[in-house]
């Protein structure tokens, strides 16, 4: 499927100089991966699906390029600056320091990060963050309501405040729709280890629990591995993860990565540009959201109370909390 | 014609010219077949390393540390040992030197030549780790120099996750400027720099880039190491222990001693690499996912540079044009995928390689069949 969809995607490259005049060449956008690479199956895919929407929306030209190790994040951004891009992105936090160091020593070059919330940054730097503790709640309300044995899991990626805040709204959503549920909760300490994934997620098995949420990149499909072979339920993140696991994966915490990037792109398009400042998207902002594919293995009713439950928390009447202080002053 | 190519390969930078022609025109053949015109590839590759002054910067910043881990790997081989422990070294070098270079304060006159050392100490004591196991227990070094980069890689990313010297998640605390060997690393983003700079865009061009004095480091290194091996009595004798063991016992050298020394000067430059790299471009350590690496490139190169100090020199610049040109052709006009540009890369370090590579097998085949004979 991948493979079919790069050989695609290298015929487009390859044709698109002869299908060139079609596009008004005023404006070029550009972005630099971090080590997953383009096809990661989340993070940066996901980028790119949303340069992909930029270039076929907008009208304006798009361009990745992959960094091999960390070295190459400097270099790309700086061959990137050479190509004179009207704005370059930087996917993922990883490189937040290096588009930064960027931004300032080239003060007429636009930049814009993913998951990097800067401290007051210069005028032509945006950070744009996702408040994933909104649909992590949503899931945590769906897993709360559907456990049969009042236990669920939640094995989180790596220690740090992104990942805490698919945690903390993955916990008040499960003790929203049932205070007796209990939530098991282990820290992979990796993105990228399948084997880790799958026996945190066979253990918690083990223990009862009937479905367990992942917030852990590649580690993810492990758990999601140990959902099918135990014949679980588990609840996929960052992208519809049902394809995965058709029958296992009831729902997913899906992070709109490429809406954050069309977004912003589109914003500078039409002169509004953020720099100078932070960008955060929400529920209300389409920026996260919960798998279209839910309603396969969510009962409707379910389904509806969540829907209402999307407006309280648009609406500011649901407060979801973000990290553990938040959480303890509404749930304990 | 046969006395003609028997001449030919008998001179090393004939041999070495000849194959890099070759090498050349079969990543390009790689290249027709991915369906791009290997003619304009080339043009952006070389419009890209030599198109502007920053751009040579640029690739000289790649090759420094891939100059010094080929350095670690030829000076084992030239001793009779296979040191695919250059990752792992230059892992544990950069470690050390972040933490050298955020916990001590001290002017950089002594603190960069501390940082350097530890660096450079940490990198010697792990590679001899593997030189120690080969003496004593005769355990093979390529076994235990892999097994140390996993143990070297899991250990740094123990360390940049530890409490008070992350400063985020995934990412150490910058080292203190005085350790730092980047030029005008806090000037040219201050006012007065910037307004500088601002007359003189060649040089702000030039200085954007993290350049830094690792490169004239790796340049001694290299004048060192050929030093060392062709001029000394250590050399002499560590090489005399790579040609045939037991010849040098007999001529009354300390053999186990000998692989201890060579596999920690070996780790000494692998470890200098990885520290020039946290000092000159990185300036932190962050969690590893994965090997970044500049160990197994270093085997690369010392295998294209024939394991001489001065081959190491230049193959490391060859590989780092490669590496920094070779990125840029992702972008337009090219427009071709990492993976291409990586197949196309090893495509020209293997026809590099291989000539050498049957002759060293060559060469192998007779010693082993001389040692059969007596």
């Amino acid at each position: 499927m991948i493979r079919k969809t790069g050989v695609l995607l290298l015929a487009v490259m390859l044709l698109a100089p002869f299908a060139g005049p079609a596009f008004a060449k005023d404006m070029k956008a550009a972005m630099v991966t971090d080590v997953g690479g383009i096809n990661d199956q989340s993070f940066n895919q996901s980028a790119w699906a949303g340069m992909e929407r930029v270039r076929d929306e907008l009208g304006i030209e798009v361009v990745y390029m992959e960094s091999n190790q960390e070295a190459d994040y400097a270099p790309n951004l700086e061959t990137l600056y050479d190509q004179e891009n009207d704005l370059i992105w930087g996917i993922g936090f990883m490189m937040g320091d290096k588009v930064r160091e960027a931004a300032e020593i080239n003060p007429e070059q636009k930049y814009a990060c993913i998951d990097m919330f800067y401290q007051d940054p210069p005028k032509n730097l945006v950070g744009v963050n996702f408040k994933e503790q909104e649909c992590a709640f949503l899931v945590g309300y769906i897993a709360g309501k559907m456990s049969k044995v009042n236990k669920v899991g939640f094995v989180g990626g790596m220690d740090f405040d992104v990942i805490h805040r698919f945690h903390y709204g993955f916990m008040a959503g499960v003790k929203t729709a049932n205070p007796e549920c209990e939530v098991l909760v282990q820290y992979a300490g990796a993105f990228d280890d399948v084997t880790k994934g799958k026996s945190i997620a066979n253990q918690m098995y083990q223990k009862g629990a009937d479905i367990v949420f992942h917030a852990a990149g590649f580690t993810g499909t492990g758990v999601i591995e140990a959902a099918k072979e135990n014949n679980r339920y588990a609840i996929g993140v960052d992208m519809d993860q049902n394809f995965l696991a058709p029958d296992n994966v009831i729902t997913s915490a899906v992070k709109r990565v490429d809406n954050g990037i069309f977004n912003v792109t589109r914003d500078l398009k039409e002169g509004k540009f953020a720099g100078g400042g932070n960008v955060v998207y929400g529920l209300a902002e389409g920026g996260v959201d919960i798998a279209p594919t839910s309603d396969k293995h969510v009962p409707k009713a379910i389904l509806d109370e969540v829907a209402l439950l999307k407006k309280d928390v648009i609406s500011g009447k649901v407060k979801v909390p973000a990290n553990k202080t938040e959480y303890e002053e509404v749930f304990k | 014609m046969g006395k003609f190519i028997k001449r030919l390969f008998s001179g090393t930078i004939g041999v070495t010219i000849f194959s890099i022609v070759i090498a050349f025109i079969m990543g390009g053949a790689i290249l027709l077949l991915a369906g791009y015109n290997p003619v304009q590839v080339y043009m952006v590759m070389i419009e890209g390393v030599f198109g502007k002054p920053k751009n040579m910067a640029w690739s000289v910043i790649k090759a420094t540390p891939l100059i010094i881990t080929g350095l670690s790997v030829a000076f084992a081989f030239r001793t009779g040992l296979f040191n695919i422990g250059a990752e792992g070294q230059f892992i544990v070098g950069s470690t050390v030197a972040a933490l050298f270079g955020y916990y001590l304060h001290l002017p950089p006159l002594i603190h960069i030549p501390l940082v350097f050392v530890g660096g450079a100490f940490a990198g010697g004591c792990w590679g001899s780790i593997a030189g120690y196991l080969k003496a004593r227990f005769g355990i093979h070094e390529v076994i235990s120099t892999i097994m140390l980069n996993w143990i070297a890689l899991y250990g740094h990313n123990y360390v940049v996750g530890m409490p008070g010297f992350a400063r985020r998640t995934n990412i150490s605390c910058d080292i203190q400027d005085s350790a730092c060997i980047t030029l005008f690393k806090n000037w040219k983003f201050s006012e007065v720099g910037r307004t500088w700079f601002g007359a003189h865009p060649i040089l702000r061009d030039i200085f954007k880039t993290p350049l830094n004095s690792g490169f004239l480091v790796a340049v001694l290194l290299v004048i060192l190491v050929w030093y060392i091996l062709n001029r000394t009595t250590l050399g002499y004798r560590l090489r005399a222990v790579g040609f045939n063991k037991d010849a040098a016992e007999f001529g009354g050298i300390n053999v186990k001693k000998s692989i201890v020394l060579s596999m920690f000067i070996a780790g000494m430059l692998g470890g200098a690499a990885g520290a020039l790299q946290v000092m000159g471009v990185a300036r932190n350590i962050s969690t590893l996912a994965a090997m970044e690496g500049y160990g197994f490139d270093g085997i690369a190169i010392a295998l294209i540079g024939n394991n001489s100090a001065f081959g190491c020199l230049f193959a490391g610049l060859l590989f780092g044009a490669l590496k920094f040109g070779g990125a840029r052709i992702q972008s337009p006009p090219v427009r071709a995928p990492m993976e291409i540009i990586n197949i196309m890369i090893g495509t020209i370090v293997f026809f590099i390689a291989i000539p050498r590579l049957i002759r060293m097998i060559i060469r192998w085949r007779e010693k082993r069949k001389g040692d059969g004979d007596a």
